[in-house]
């Protein structure tokens, strides 16, 4: 990369060194080597479509044991590195590197920057990815099985009680956070530093916005996910008793860290999604977002309160009263900024002049189904309530809500949003409303009835259920075979555009759309915004 | 791990699909949407919060949903309809952050009441302390002497789909936990192992049971009955096979239960006590041994002693089972810290220990394979010597 000369026409960025195309190393080294942050972006997110199939592949499983009471296919130790590697991939593997993905192709063109700030930085933070997830998914093969004691592995079932493999779970781990946090970095630089001029922080678009708070998180919590298993590695192999309670340890505190992390993880997996539905929404009313400000304030806001609610993970341990009262309160308060976006976005498309494209068919549908999700989530606030909702599939169905039509109908808005931009052609629309609506009906029977069985007193986790709950596992199980397979469809349709197949994009596909990106061609040629744009 | 694909043929799943679209099982069914309202004054009002946030959340999704769709359906460019040009009004905004917040503090009044009614356990009449074990719960009803195991009793033939399932699959069990009606009971919550969670839906009682620590929570049924309920903590592979039940009944019922279990240990403890005395010979140990066994070791160890290693290691030709009796005495009694195995010494009585003991050593041919072992045996007075 070194031997490249600097490009003689960038004279606004003096520390660009990939110069001219031609001089690009080609084949397999040109994208192990790559720094251009459009290269990297779509890395991340072939990466993340690569573990979206491995995740979806091991929910099919779990549904599959679950379509009929007793044990079919799998035993239940099986059964539980399934539910354990499907949480893990989902989060870790699916939607964050598709987010940051999206970072990486977005950020620099929204905000009119050549490259991310440090692109060196930025081509490690992917390569890393690979190899955690490699680890992860080798211990699978390992004896005494990969990790089987939830995504949120609980101590000490994770540590005294875990397989021999839980050594290399930690590494991954510790791999993914490495990658985040340097994403984090990058970005916050990127945008605090690169934007073009006149581009005031409260001129940026939205999905930049969310990005930034994302990054804050990010850089504030995946240290404190690192020191926890970091605790656990010890309490493993070194002699510790962080979490043990025979040797004066507290797996109470395990929670309290883990969760410390997991919340704010929630809102990392969801504010970017939110930043992509206000872009898209008033692209399709041809109308400006409305209550800019608030959103901005509204989303900063779930961030530092996401700090102060992560016990409400934790009712049912036996916290002090004061405590349970004080979660439930700071928990139920997130209902306000949550509520002032949701308006915001109805208000946008209130009086605007709407057309559905595939892109504003998800993000209408990420409005309506993260609404129920938010509303579930409400209900779970009431700590007395939550009594009876924790760890059933009532929960399931919650974050389930939030983080399909959520955090994955974001991305794939996004995907159809940008990807005449980034490939130069239009994705088929008509199989792209099949696309919508295959996913809409399949993930609705999917999780819709596990609402039910949840308040039926179906426990999450469990490879094997009373015979109740038959019915409506059978109807789920049907919903996630239509679900899964109907993301083949998508898959299709992507490749279709990456090979060329498809009307040539022009450069402004959309005709309420604003912003940067907009202003270059499509394709997007390698090197943009050499000389900055001017933004009034 | 690939050979657990193996079973997952795709025209298995594909019938199923097929069959599930045929069966009226769908319509006719009587299925549970809600949560139960339980008998306890507890659970009632738990189950009122519910159905009012639950309300709350109609309302407030029919009148969002409702202004969207109308837009949807009205302001389309099919339609011909113009963009306006608003984009931010600061009434409107304060408006509706304000009612929010107004809904949630009116939540939040009943739901703290909630909370603290949950939480006061103080002058119950009854406590029975509740330990979680990898996977069975064992109750001790505290000041009476009273204490046992409560294990799954579904067959495993039902749960390998080769008989048909019971009515109460997988939410029975050999030794419910009886109380009295009317009665204040509080349940004291702790754990041998890992995290386990004990869940009655019908009494609203979830509380974690975690090693190290002593949770507290209460109940007072109104109703006599049987009430099921299951683990709610990923415990390990067994999870889904740890149930609850508890059977209410009058307080009379309820003393002569406890008298009748009182009497029962006490004929337990003296039986245990002259068996300890006598030397019991190889087909007796073998017959009471394979009992034991299957209600304690086989879970981890198998059928076959083969274990699932490396976490639950094979018994069948292991070190501990080719080496000194009394070694393999003190892991049975005391269990080995680090590792699942737990102390099955207050669990266990000396002639059951003995037994198993002997077991393990002679069962699954080792008798053939390891003809020093052959013969073997272990008595109550061998395990008595090591408590």
């Amino acid at each position: 990369m070194n031997d490249t000369v600097a490009n003689p026409n960038s004279n606004s960025v003096p520390d660009d060194h990939h110069g001219h195309d031609h001089h690009q190393p080609s084949g397999l080294s040109r994208w192990l080597l790559t720094t251009n942050h459009k290269e990297i972006g779509t890395l991340y997110l072939i990466f993340s479509f690569v573990m979206l199939f491995i995740g979806g592949g091991m929910a099919f499983v779990i549904r599959a044991e679950l379509f009929q009471p007793g044990l079919q296919f799998v035993d239940p130790n099986f059964f539980n590195q399934m539910t354990t590697m499907h949480g893990l991939i989902m989060v870790f593997g699916v939607v964050m590197p598709a987010f940051v993905g999206l970072a990486n192709w977005m950020v620099p063109l929204m905000i009119g920057a050549p490259d991310m700030a440090l692109p060196r930085m930025n081509n490690w933070s992917f390569w890393i990815m690979p190899f955690a997830f490699g680890m992860l998914l080798s211990s699978l093969f390992m004896e005494g099985g990969g990790p089987n004691f939830g995504w949120t592995f609980y101590a000490p079932l994770s540590t005294t009680y875990a397989p021999p493999s839980t050594t290399f779970f930690i590494f991954g781990v510790h791999l993914m956070g490495l990658s985040s946090i340097m994403g984090a970095i990058n970005i916050i630089t990127t945008i605090m530093n690169m934007r073009a001029p006149g581009m005031t922080l409260m001129k940026m678009p939205m999905f930049v916005w969310t990005w930034l708070i994302t990054a804050f998180l990010l850089i504030a919590v995946m240290p404190v996910l690192a020191g926890c298993v970091t605790m656990m590695l010890m309490d493993i192999h070194f002699g510790t008793s962080f979490f043990n309670a025979a040797g004066g340890g507290d797996p109470v505190m395990f929670q309290h860290i883990f969760w410390f992390f997991g919340h704010p993880e929630v809102y990392i997996m969801i504010l970017p999604a939110f930043g992509v539905v206000s872009q898209i929404i008033p692209a399709f009313s041809r109308k400006k977002l409305f209550g800019y400000h608030s959103m901005v304030y509204a989303t900063a806001s779930i961030a530092v309160l996401s700090f102060v609610v992560w016990a409400h993970h934790m009712f049912t341990v036996g916290l002090p009263v004061a405590a349970e009262l004080f979660f439930m309160y700071a928990t139920m308060l997130i209902a306000v900024p949550t509520g002032v976006k949701v308006f915001n976005w109805v208000a946008t498309m209130f009086k605007g002049s709407m057309t559905f494209e595939a892109p504003m068919l998800f993000s209408v549908a990420f409005v309506v189904l993260f609404t129920i999700g938010g509303l579930s989530g409400l209900m779970l606030s009431i700590a007395p309530a939550d009594f009876q909702y924790h760890d059933t599939y009532f929960v399931v169905a919650h974050f389930h809500y939030v983080l399909v039509p959520g955090a994955i109908f974001g991305i794939i808005a996004a995907t159809y949003y940008w990807i005449p931009k980034w490939s130069g052609y239009m994705y088929n629309e008509t199989l792209a409303k099949w696309h919508f609506w295959l996913s809409f009906i399949g993930l609705n029977l999917t999780f819709f009835p596990m609402h039910f069985l949840g308040l039926a007193g179906m426990p999450r986790r469990i490879p094997d259920y009373a015979l109740q709950f038959a019915d409506f596992n059978m109807m789920t199980s049907i919903g996630a075979f239509l679900f899964g397979t109907t993301q083949l469809l998508f898959l299709y349709i992507v490749i279709q555009c990456a090979r060329g197949k498809g009307e040539p994009a022009p450069q402004k596909p959309w005709e309420g759309a604003e912003g940067l990106e907009w202003s270059v061609p499509s394709p997007a040629p390698l090197h943009t915004f050499d000389t900055p744009p001017k933004v009034d | 791990m690939p050979s657990v694909f193996a079973h997952i043929k795709s025209w298995s799943v594909f019938t199923c699909l097929l069959a599930s679209l045929f069966i009226p099982s769908l319509s006719s069914a009587d299925l549970a949407l809600n949560m139960p309202k339980g008998s306890t004054p507890v659970s009632e009002m738990v189950y009122d919060l519910h159905m009012i946030i639950l309300y709350i959340c109609v309302v407030i999704a029919i009148i969002v949903f409702g202004v969207m769709f109308w837009s949807i359906f009205h302001h389309r460019k099919s339609k011909g309809h113009k963009p306006a040009n608003f984009h931010e009004s600061t009434t409107v905004e304060v408006i509706w952050t304000a009612i929010p917040l107004l809904i949630l503090i009116v939540m939040a009044i009943p739901a703290t009441e909630g909370v603290f009614a949950m939480y006061d356990t103080e002058d119950s009449e009854v406590d029975i302390q509740v330990t979680g074990y990898q996977w069975k719960w064992r109750y001790q009803y505290m000041g009476e002497d009273v204490e046992f195991f409560s294990n799954l009793s579904t067959p495993k033939e039902q749960i390998l789909n080769q008989q048909s399932k019971g009515e109460h699959y997988l939410l029975e069990v050999d030794e419910p936990v009886v109380v009295p009606v009317n009665k204040k009971i509080r349940f004291l919550l702790t754990s041998n192992d890992v995290i386990h969670a004990w869940w009655v839906p019908e009494l609203a009682v979830k509380k974690d049971a975690i090693p190290g620590f002593i949770n507290e929570t209460w109940t007072y049924i109104t109703e006599p009955g049987t009430y099921r309920g299951q683990c709610a903590e990923l415990c390990g592979k067994d999870h889904g096979f740890m149930p609850i039940v508890v059977k209410a009944v009058e307080e009379p019922e309820y003393l002569d239960w406890l008298n009748q279990k009182k009497q029962l240990r006490l004929a337990e403890l003296a039986k245990a006590a002259a068996e300890a005395e006598q030397t019991w010979d190889m087909n007796r140990l073998m017959t009471t041994g394979k009992d034991v066994y299957e209600k304690n070791c086989l879970a981890c160890h198998q059928a076959q002693g083969e274990g699932l290693p490396p976490v639950f290691p094979a018994l069948k030709g292991s070190p501990i089972i080719k080496g000194q009796i009394v070694d393999h005495i003190n892991i049975v009694l005391r269990g080995k810290t680090g590792t699942a195995m737990a102390a099955y010494g207050p669990q266990l009585s000396d002639a059951e220990i003995a037994a198993v003991v002997t077991y393990e050593r002679n069962a699954w041919g080792q008798n053939d394979a390891w003809k020093e072992n052959k013969g073997e045996t272990v008595q109550p007075a061998d395990v008595a010597k090591l408590r």
